[in-house]
């Protein structure tokens, strides 16, 4: 089984580990990750800010990138499901390449969704000490259904407790380019989500998504909570989580 | 309604500053999110039900023309009159020329939020007429100097309890209350002797029924039944978009809309009108005009937002919206605020009015999944972005900078490089704390956050290494 693994730019930029920790995940389920050195971004940032054009062109490299593997796996709801579920209109006005691009879409998962669902992972290497709380991250919940499988292979971390947090499939506040146009608005949004996972009682916030991570792990910081840690589901699972 | 949908980022700012609005925002969670919730389980195949509503109102649009001649020939043959009004001024106008031809001196209206498009109220005063709204929350906002709704189907939401008694006070020379029932029968009292001296009633209208020539109107306080049928004169404002073929329709989207408005099984009244008052016959109006208004919607419906139109005007989008439960209606500017107004403000009053609404939204699709009608919002709200960026309407540096971006990311042997310096110089920035406190460029992200630095190589690179290995 060749998996495609696409990186996602935010990973690739920022935070590295997150993908390793994904690939250890995919191999223990025995995949084997191919891993396209050319790949760059799916396309969404000018997707969702009307640039129809640029996310085309990026588009249609994804999927040339990709197609010729088995699966296309990737670390995020929200580049999944923009390759799943919005790939089809990016490229509404291209024939040939919206067959390509509807193939590709029923082989494309998140990863955490791969790995219950079609690696049927039994272990996780990841061990953990403490309680985590889980955020839905809108995408990976309202476009890929990304909403047991995270909780099912946390369940399987020795040493780990979840603790819900109210509301926790309220999006964050990040949205991407919005966190930047409206960014008192997406700070209020945050303060909401930092104060349910402050009552939640969590050492921990898990999601999946590097884009919310930044934004939550941002307000956190930013109002002095040290403690609380920010950590994406692959590197729980992996055992990979820094510190 | 004045239109204020420019003014944006400041009333949002203002209105997240407002702990007193902050607080009733909360309530709503608890009353419309959860109750909703709550209703919903009545439902044996909710998604079943709202594939069936929203085909209904599919069909309705699909074939509108079709429909709006067949609900005229039906209203005309029993009795009533219908009026197309082309722009929000022909309402005013229509209602305006039928109050003068029936000698009419008091209206009183149940709630109407296309009346609240063309301003009709302060038309009707500024003609010299006197009108007094009967829905408990527009009742409130009117005696308090027309204040703007701020949600489509809890006008008053953003007040609160003693802001309510202050003004029943104030206005009506009476003891100030404290309690709600008191407050209600106070406003009860009042209302009565309006509907018992007036001599039109202006419902607006929830649906049309084609077949029939009927008007629907949902209400849980009986106002549109009082308006309906004690005056001599019954004029039902509505958008054209509202038609529906027939009463079995109705049926359906009436297992709909209380539950995705307010959690209610079944509203406390349905009024369903068919024509003037006939021979024998105890209730209802003499003469009776429906107003069918367009004002941007026939516009809409050949166009890419058609599915905006489905609409049944719940609520529901805005009552899950993230943005609106912490900014409220008020910021959005115009008549209908959230996620379904972000689309229809632009789209009846123009793109270039509210450049603000399409974008102010993290597309998080919370309004998507709970629409009764499955209007796909977010989707709508990216079509908007996308005629303003191909019409320039946003800022040359967004521009430039999506544009780079695609650009870049299409080479990937320069994007490796850039990014390579790019991601080195942030973790510099971060420090020791591995945090950046101000990012130039990205002040709306640094204002309120700790950036976390970047590890300072990238995937890419590491990955590569790893492989040479």
């Amino acid at each position: 089984m060749r998996v495609g693994f696409f990186v996602t730019c935010l990973i690739d930029l920022v935070r590295p580990s997150i993908g390793f920790a994904a690939i250890k995940l995919l191999e223990a389920g025995g995949a084997e990750v191919f891993v396209p050195p050319t790949q760059t971004c799916c396309g969404q940032p000018g997707y969702n800010s009307g640039d129809r054009a640029g996310a085309a062109a990026l588009a249609a490299k994804v999927i040339r990138e990709f197609e010729d593997c088995d699966y296309l796996v990737a670390a995020s709801g929200s580049c999944t499901g923009m390759i799943k579920t919005h790939y089809a209109d990016v490229l509404r006005d291209d024939p040939v390449m919206l067959q390509r691009a509807a193939a590709l879409a029923a082989k494309t998962h998140e990863l955490t969704d791969f790995l219950v669902n079609v690696l049927k992972l039994s272990q996780v290497p990841g061990r953990f000490t403490g309680t985590v709380t889980y955020h839905d991250s809108c995408a990976g919940l309202r476009e890929m259904g990304v909403k047991q499988q995270p909780r099912t292979l946390l369940a399987k971390v020795p040493g780990l407790k979840i603790s819900e947090m109210t509301e926790c499939e309220t999006c964050c506040g990040f949205g991407g380019t919005f966190a930047l146009k409206y960014g008192e608005i997406s700070t209020r949004l945050a303060d909401n989500k930092c104060q349910h996972i402050a009552n939640s009682g969590a050492d921990a916030v898990v999601l999946g998504d590097l884009g919310c991570i930044l934004n939550i792990e941002g307000r956190l910081r930013r109002r002095g909570d040290s403690k609380t840690r920010v950590l994406h589901v692959a590197e729980v699972l992996a055992g990979t989580g820094k510190e | 309604m004045q239109i204020a949908s420019m003014h944006f980022k400041e009333r949002a700012h203002d209105n997240m500053g407002n702990a007193q609005l902050q607080g009733n925002l909360q309530k709503i969670k608890g009353k419309f999110v959860a109750k909703r919730r709550e209703s919903l389980t009545e439902l044996d195949d909710f998604e079943a039900t709202r594939e069936a509503g929203k085909a209904i109102r599919q069909r309705a649009l699909d074939n509108l023309d079709v429909w709006l001649e067949i609900f005229e020939k039906n209203a005309v043959a029993r009795g009533a009159t219908v009026l197309w009004a082309e722009t929000p001024a022909d309402i005013n106008a229509y209602v305006l020329d039928i109050a003068r031809r029936h000698g009419v001196k008091k209206i009183i209206k149940s709630k109407s939020m296309v009346s609240e498009e063309s301003a009709l109220d302060e038309a009707i005063e500024a003609a010299g007429l006197q009108v007094v709204e009967t829905d408990l929350g527009e009742y409130i906002l009117q005696i308090n100097d027309y204040e703007p709704p701020s949600h489509i189907i809890g006008p008053a939401l953003h007040k609160s309890k003693e802001e309510v008694a202050d003004l029943f006070a104030k206005t009506h020379g009476t003891p100030r209350k404290t309690e709600i029932g008191e407050l209600c029968l106070e406003a009860r009292g009042v209302l009565r002797t309006h509907y018992l001296t007036a001599d039109m009633g202006i419902p607006g209208g929830n649906f049309f029924v084609a077949e029939t020539g009927s008007v629907v109107l949902v209400t849980n306080e009986g106002n549109a039944t009082l308006t309906t049928t004690l005056p001599k004169v019954h004029v039902a404002i509505s958008g054209i978009e509202k038609i529906v073929p027939t009463l079995e329709d109705v049926a359906t989207l009436m297992r709909l809309l209380p539950r995705s408005a307010t959690g209610q099984s079944i509203s406390n009244y349905v009024d369903i009108l068919t024509g003037i008052k006939g021979e024998g016959e105890f209730h209802g109006a003499e003469h009776m005009y429906f107003i069918l208004v367009d004002a941007g919607r026939s516009a809409v419906l050949s166009g890419e937002l058609k599915e905006a139109l489905r609409c049944i005007r719940c609520g529901a989008c805005m009552n899950h919206c993230p943005v609106y439960q912490n900014i409220g209606g008020h910021s959005y500017g115009w008549v209908y605020p959230g996620p379904i107004g972000s689309i229809l403000t632009p789209s009846y009053i123009g793109i270039e009015k509210a450049l603000d609404l399409p974008q102010a939204a993290t597309m998080c699709n919370q309004c998507g999944v709970v629409c009764p009608v499955k209007i796909p919002l977010p989707d709508l709200l990216r079509k908007l972005r996308e005629q303003q960026f191909e019409r320039h309407l946003r800022p040359w540096t967004e521009r430039f900078g999506l544009r780079a971006w695609s650009w870049l990311a299409s080479r990937p042997a320069l994007y490796s490089a850039a990014t390579r310096i790019g991601v080195r110089i942030l973790a510099w920035m971060g420090g020791r704390e591995r945090l950046i406190r101000s990012l130039p460029f990205g002040g709306g992200w640094t204002d309120g956050r700790d950036m976390p630095a970047p590890a300072g190589k990238t995937f890419r690179e590491l990955y590569a290494g790893k492989a040479r290995r």
